[in-house]
């Protein structure tokens, strides 16, 4: 199917910044749905508020644009009511880990079988450039103007802690890896999380001196490295990318199923 | 009425009345003096094939039922003040987003932790205006264990009639109290069950394009039309849209599509209404004292009256009105510092005639109590 058929052309133009790695985003996750060959009927995407949490909305798929971090929460509402519906929910860094931070460990902890994509573009977007939980300590945001002092959540690490069974980094800029990396996290039973880190460059850029959208997707060519780059080159500045998790553990909806069949036996 | 009787919690009779309805699924948070709903219905769910799940917090269980009601499920939440608080930016998406779903509030004293395990109606304005930005609701509520039945039935029925999330207030005392209940056999209740459009694959679907009578009939997701839901100001199709006449259209219909009907949605009980001159208005467990009292007065003679308000909002103004236009005195008897009465002084001619009597210290408001403070009121000290 030609991109155009998954796109609502109803809702462009888009709200995006030229260069925002969001779109690219959004390509890989249509290139990934196109490739696995899902129906579009098969398919509901939920999200909650955000520049990224745009992304549903654009996507001729079920689409439920929520509320600021509770994608999560929703989504599990959804897949309880549906199980054999694909559940897809893209979410920023602040969308899933400041205000969505409790939904995403607990949707982790249940393995419920849901795929979330964090835009991870270390900034809050939509509301102009604060910082979020993963802009990391000596970042620059309109609420940290003598440089951010929080320390950042490794979404990776983070994710594997929770319970999450199958867990990925990509980029913006290795799209063709991103979008093989979405494929295996939509066929994989149980909750999937991909950070996929992506350039704000009208916030995030302007303020940390990164320079444009290209520029930033440089620098992203160069430190983030397959997995195992970090122990080899020894260097911190590294950030891995690749499938860190990927195991087989009981999935929400299938347990809940086996719960019926023991409680109607008992009745 | 047939069917079969026992002998429950008020929470019970309202886990019964949603199953009566058609619930398949409920998410929720333990709070006293709710619990009782979730644990009964994370048995009695499954048993049926529907499905129970406990959320993280009272937010997500929110969240998780409008999810699954968009699956085309009856879906219903239970809490109590706390719980309710947090709710309340996920109950204005509901409404926003007309999703059907029936929201349980047996309430505590608050404000904040308050006391847990004692009796207040102090959400009644919480109920009405607790999530943000001009909107309606619907509340409900009861006072003895068949009525909690039949108005969570109702709540159920509203909810799917007019697209809307539907709160039922009640309160610790019927939620704790254990009294007999008969639940009707299958279909002596009416129940309304979600509609669902009739267009069919590849023709423009408008889900939020009202039907001449009002209704908006529903897709479930995974159907054959992929529509947008969303929070912010839509139109037809509910696609965002910041262009003043769609703005002002949508925020006019969700007001009005509840208001407009405040005739069909107001449920009431009364006795002695006609000749009273002096009425009493109460609603929940309140009302029970306050009916005692009535009764006790009437068989003595004298000319009491009660109204037991079940449909809190929209206020039924009218009827209020009708209902007090003779009474030398008004007394609403409630457990908060006059919610109701308030309204009540609102929508009657000479509110001078209207008097609170409540008690708000966590004690349940007794017939005692009500006597004691119509005697003040009257002039008749103690
Ligand atoms: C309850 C609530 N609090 C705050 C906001 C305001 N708000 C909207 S989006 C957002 C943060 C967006 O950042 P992120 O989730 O990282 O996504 P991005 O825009 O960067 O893609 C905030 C704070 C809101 N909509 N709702
Ligand atoms: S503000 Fe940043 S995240 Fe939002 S659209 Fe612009 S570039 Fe993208």
């Amino acid at each position: 199917m030609p991109v155009k058929d998954y796109i609502r052309e109803r809702f462009f133009p888009h709200i995006w910044c030229a260069g925002c790695g969001h779109g690219t985003v959004l390509n890989g996750l249509i290139r990934a749905v196109e490739k696995l060959g899902i129906s579009k009927n098969d398919i509901v995407m939920v999200s909650g508020i955000g520049c990224s949490s745009r992304v549903s909305g654009y996507l001729d798929f079920h689409t439920l644009h929520t509320l600021h971090g509770r994608a999560l929460a929703f989504a599990a509402g959804v897949k309880l009511g549906r199980p054999d519906l694909n559940v897809i929910v893209p979410m920023g860094d602040g969308d899933a880990l400041a205000i969505g931070g409790n939904h995403f460990i607990h949707a982790a902890r249940r393995n419920i079988d849901v795929t979330a994509l964090i835009m991870n573009n270390r900034i809050y977007g939509m509301t102009g450039g604060q910082y979020s939980p993963l802009s990391g300590r000596g970042i620059l945001a309109t609420t940290a103007p003598f440089s951010n002092i929080d320390q950042s959540f490794d979404v990776v690490e983070l994710a594997t802690a929770a319970g999450a069974t199958f867990v990925a980094r990509a980029t913006t800029y290795h799209v063709q890896e991103t979008i093989e990396i979405i494929q295996e996290a939509i066929l994989h039973k149980g909750f999937s999380v991909v950070e996929i880190m992506s350039q704000c460059p009208t916030y995030f850029g302007r303020k940390n001196r990164q320079g444009d959208a290209v520029a930033m997707l440089k620098r992203m060519r160069e430190i983030v490295l397959p997995i195992g780059a970090k122990a080899k080159h020894g260097d911190p500045e590294i950030i891995e990318r690749g499938i860190f998790v990927r195991k087989d553990r009981p999935e929400y909806c299938a347990e809940y199923d086996d719960i019926i069949r023991r409680a109607m036996k008992r009745k | 009425m047939k069917g079969t009787v026992r002998f429950v919690q008020g929470n019970e009779a309202c886990v019964e009345g949603a199953l009566y309805a058609g619930l398949k699924f409920f998410a929720g948070y333990p709070i006293t003096p709710s619990t009782e709903i979730a644990e009964h219905l994370s048995l009695r769910l499954p048993e049926i094939g529907g499905k129970f799940i406990q959320m993280e917090d009272e937010i997500a269980s929110m969240c998780a039922i409008i999810g699954a009601s968009l699956t085309g499920c009856k879906v219903m939440t239970a809490t109590s003040g706390p719980g309710f608080s947090l709710m309340q930016e996920a109950l204005g998406y509901a409404i926003m987003t007309e999703i059907p779903c029936v929201i349980v509030n047996v309430q505590r004293g608050g404000p904040s932790t308050g006391i847990p395990t004692h009796v207040s109606q102090g959400d009644v304005n919480q109920a009405r205006w607790g999530t943000h930005g001009d909107h309606s609701i619907v509340a409900l509520t009861a006072s003895n264990h068949q009525d909690v039945f039949a108005m969570t039935v109702e709540a159920f029925n509203i909810s799917e009639t007019y697209r809307t999330p539907v709160v039922l207030l009640l309160d610790e005392v019927v939620g704790h109290m254990r009294e007999r209940l008969v639940i009707p056999e299958a279909g002596e209740i009416p129940i309304v069950e979600r509609l669902k459009t009739s267009v069919r694959e590849g023709v423009d679907y408008h889900p939020y394009l009202p039907r001449e009578d009002g209704r908006l009939p529903m897709s479930d997701f995974g159907g054959v039309h992929r529509d947008n839901v969303t929070g912010l100001y839509h139109d037809m199709w509910g696609f965002p849209s910041d262009d003043p006449s769609v703005v002002h259209g949508l925020i006019r219909h969700l007001i009005d599509k509840i208001e407009n009907q405040t005739n069909y949605l107001t449920r009431y009980k009364e006795v002695g209404v006609e000749d009273a001159d002096c009425l009493l208005i109460s609603y929940g467990s309140s009302a029970r004292s306050a009916r005692h009292v009535v009764e006790n007065r009437r068989r003595r003679g004298e000319r009491y009256g009660l109204l037991e308000l079940q449909t809190l909002w929209p206020f039924p103004h009218e009827l209020v009105r009708s209902k007090c236009a003779n009474a030398r005195y008004i007394i609403v008897v409630e457990m908060n510092t006059g919610q109701v009465c308030q309204t009540v002084r609102l929508a009657v001619d000479r509110p001078e005639r209207v008097f609170l009597a409540n008690r708000i210290d966590g004690e349940f408001i007794t017939p005692t109590d009500i006597q004691g403070m119509l005697h003040l009121i009257q002039g008749k000290g103690l």
